[in-house]
């Protein structure tokens, strides 16, 4: 029963299997602009200096918004996409590589490729932007 | 309900003969892809040599990696050329991935050589001040990763570090421009240009002195290249879209009606269009690698703001294989549209040349100057592109071989006038050069001449040998605006050899340094290159002549 409705929009026209989408995006832009206008007609306005000031957790705010921060996470980011991207290209890999034809080759060249990655992160390692400063 | 019985058996059908679809393991030539390869593998031996080897030595060791690596690599071109594989064994390896024919093997060789020069130049570190603590100093930043003007990177130039990086980043750009003008079918050819552009990217940014501008270049360059690459990935997109296949001789099949295009657009009949706009794309995408107007305008902030060297390598080398792979595109996929995209070439080719030469008559800066002219080169390259016929490709690889070392010696020659604040690039400042140092003045003058083009130089045999190639296929108007453009090009190549040898010498004018071994080899190699293949071009055409073929 709960293929009928995908089903139908396959009968009736390729767009149209889209139109719940769109009805769903139609709502929720409703319900946002209800709700925000509702709030606005219902909350007293008693506006002030202190309101405009930036919110950091309810003390009062040190220093600048506009600030220089050091970044350390994006190394680790990067690793991470690189081996997640690896991972998606072991997965196919290791569905055929005991198949015939394939054999001792294959499994050759998987190492050699994830043999380029562990230098990279050999490298990293040695230039010590694994090390949280 | 009904609904439900037709579309679940399909959608359960599809799944099966997926998995009962057999999968055969690709058959990869490794003998053929041998010179890549040796570079790559320098390359990681380089990346090993940074991690494990100690600071003082690694200079030592990635310089002696990397000619050992780009020796072997040049062995393996010559040993596959001799052995037949740029005639008559040539053929598509790696499931038709490369392309190892004529035009590969020549340009692979030509790219190794040109890499061995600029690395002999980006070597070089006995040009900038140095002191007991820190004998050796070359031209890159000492720690790229420091911010410019801080106290870090003060500590890292008094410790004496550099970035030897700058070697296996050579090597890596070289394996992409190894497989660029070899690719054989547009997703090896986006790979290609990836791993060239990548390095290169990164490398504009590592200049010791005027660091901000060198940062500002590489990240515009950047900017840059990532535009023309997604131009590049859609028109490949489209390209499959119309064809059906990547591979650019299955490709050019379609176009000639030997195949079926791909079935899912027969109906539609928007073919023609996905072909053309994907076509103009992809051109599009390589036309900016090779700096050809409209898609020109970071040549000049990138050859000025990078490192020296790092210009020169980039000049010399890209250029090569941005054209080759222009060549193997315009003549394997779509050979049959050439009375498409013959009109749109002229017009690029007309504009580049003039540009480039009108253009370079006002700048005042040297590299910037000789950007401009690298653009008007690139005009001239075109003119020989456009010829369409056999001749017009071997004129152009002879052509990229001569004019890549006349600009890789003319910037090695810019890394010597020097002054405090390190390489005098302002036009002024080389005011009577040619007598406070006759020797580099007279060497930078041959450069000049033959980027002018004027007889007994390689610049005259390559543009001698476009332009009768274009004037053979048909086009005749285009010779005459290149001659023309040439002329006005001499003009301001004439004007800075009279600014050396007839101005008169300024008090406060550069010194010139002595070069270490490094660079005068690679000056030397150059101005030999520039004279053998001026006076005795033959051997050289009847080589690019016998690699004019491509394979299909």
């Amino acid at each position: 029963m709960k293929h009928t409705l995908l089903a139908a929009g396959g009968h009736t026209g390729y767009y149209q299997a889209y139109s719940v989408l769109g009805l769903v995006a139609v709502l929720g832009v409703l319900f946002v602009a209800a709700s925000f206008a509702a709030n606005r007609l219902l909350r007293p306005d008693v506006p002030g200096a202190e309101k405009y000031t930036v919110y950091e957790c309810g003390v009062d705010p040190v220093g600048e918004g506009w600030a220089h921060t050091q970044i350390r996470y994006y190394v680790y980011a990067f690793l991470y996409v690189i081996f997640a991207v690896d991972a998606i290209y072991l997965f196919p890999w290791a569905t055929v590589f005991a198949a015939p034809g394939f054999g001792a080759t294959t499994l050759v060249e998987m190492f050699v490729f994830i043999g380029f990655l562990a230098v990279g992160l050999l490298y990293a390692w040695r230039t010590g932007v694994l090390r949280w400063i | 309900m009904s609904a439900t019985a037709v579309a679940a058996p399909a959608v359960h059908s599809l799944w099966t003969t997926a998995a009962a679809a057999p999968i055969h393991a690709p058959k990869i030539e490794y003998a053929q892809l041998s010179p890549i390869l040796v570079v790559l593998g320098a390359a990681v031996a380089g990346i090993l040599v940074e991690a494990f080897v100690p600071r003082r030595a690694r200079y030592g060791t990635q310089l002696a990696v990397t000619l050992i690596g780009l020796a072997g690599a040049f062995a393996a071109v010559v040993g596959l050329a001799a052995t037949g594989y740029a005639t008559t064994k040539a053929d598509l390896a790696a499931m038709g991935s490369i392309a190892v024919d004529g035009p590969s093997l020549f340009l692979q060789g030509t790219l190794i050589l040109v890499t061995a020069v600029g690395v002999l130049a980006i070597a070089e570190r006995g040009l900038e001040p140095q002191s007991r603590e820190v004998p050796h100093v070359d031209a890159f930043a000492p720690q790229a990763a420091a911010v410019p003007g801080s106290e870090d990177e003060k500590a890292a130039a008094r410790a004496g570090w550099s970035t030897t990086e700058v070697f296996p980043l050579t090597l890596f750009a070289l394996s992409g421009m190894l497989v660029f003008p070899a690719a054989g079918d547009l997703l090896t050819l986006f790979i290609g240009l990836e791993i060239l552009s990548l390095p290169l990217y990164l490398m504009c940014a590592l200049a010791r002195r005027r660091r901000l501008l060198s940062q500002e270049s590489a990240v515009k360059y950047f900017l840059l290249g990532a535009f023309a690459s997604a131009f590049f990935l859609f028109g490949t997109a489209l390209l499959y879209g119309y064809a059906g296949t990547l591979d650019l001789g299955g490709i050019a099949k379609v176009v000639t009606g030997d195949a079926a295009p791909n079935a899912a657009l027969n109906a539609s009949a928007h073919g023609d269009a996905l072909l053309l706009i994907g076509g103009a794309m992809i051109v599009m995408g390589l036309l900016f690698k090779v700096g050809a107007v409209p898609f020109h305008a970071w040549t000049p902030d990138v050859y000025q703001g990078a490192p020296t060297p790092i210009t020169g390598f980039m000049a010399a080398a890209t250029k090569v294989a941005a054209f080759g792979a222009l060549l193997r595109l315009l003549y394997v996929a779509l050979p049959e549209m050439r009375w498409d995209w013959r009109p749109v070439m002229w017009g690029v080719a007309i504009l580049t040349m003039a540009l480039g030469a009108i253009v370079a008559v006002t700048q005042t800066d040297v590299k910037r100057m000789l950007a401009y002219s690298s653009i008007a080169h690139a005009g001239f390259l075109l003119t020989g592109v456009i010829a369409g016929n056999k001749q017009g490709v071997s004129a152009v690889l002879f052509y990229l071989a001569a004019y890549s070392f006349v600009t890789l010696g003319a910037f090695a020659v810019v890394t010597l006038v020097r002054d405090a604040g390190g390489e005098a690039t302002h036009l002024s400042r080389w005011d009577g050069l040619g007598r406070r140092s006759p020797l580099v003045a007279v060497t930078f003058a041959l450069f000049l001449l033959a980027f002018a083009g004027i007889p007994l130089t390689s610049g005259f045999s390559g543009k001698f040998a476009v332009f009768s190639a274009a004037a053979k296929g048909g086009a005749v108007p285009l010779v005459v605006v290149g001659v023309l453009c040439s002329a006005v090009a001499a003009f301001f190549y004439v004007r800075v050899i009279v600014r050396m040898f007839f101005a008169e010498p300024r008090a406060d004018g550069p010194s010139v340094a002595v070069p270490s071994a490094l660079t005068g080899t690679a000056i030397a190699v150059g101005a030999a290159a520039t004279l053998v293949l001026g006076v005795f071009p033959q051997w050289a055409f009847d080589l690019a002549d016998k690699a004019s073929v491509f394979i299909r």
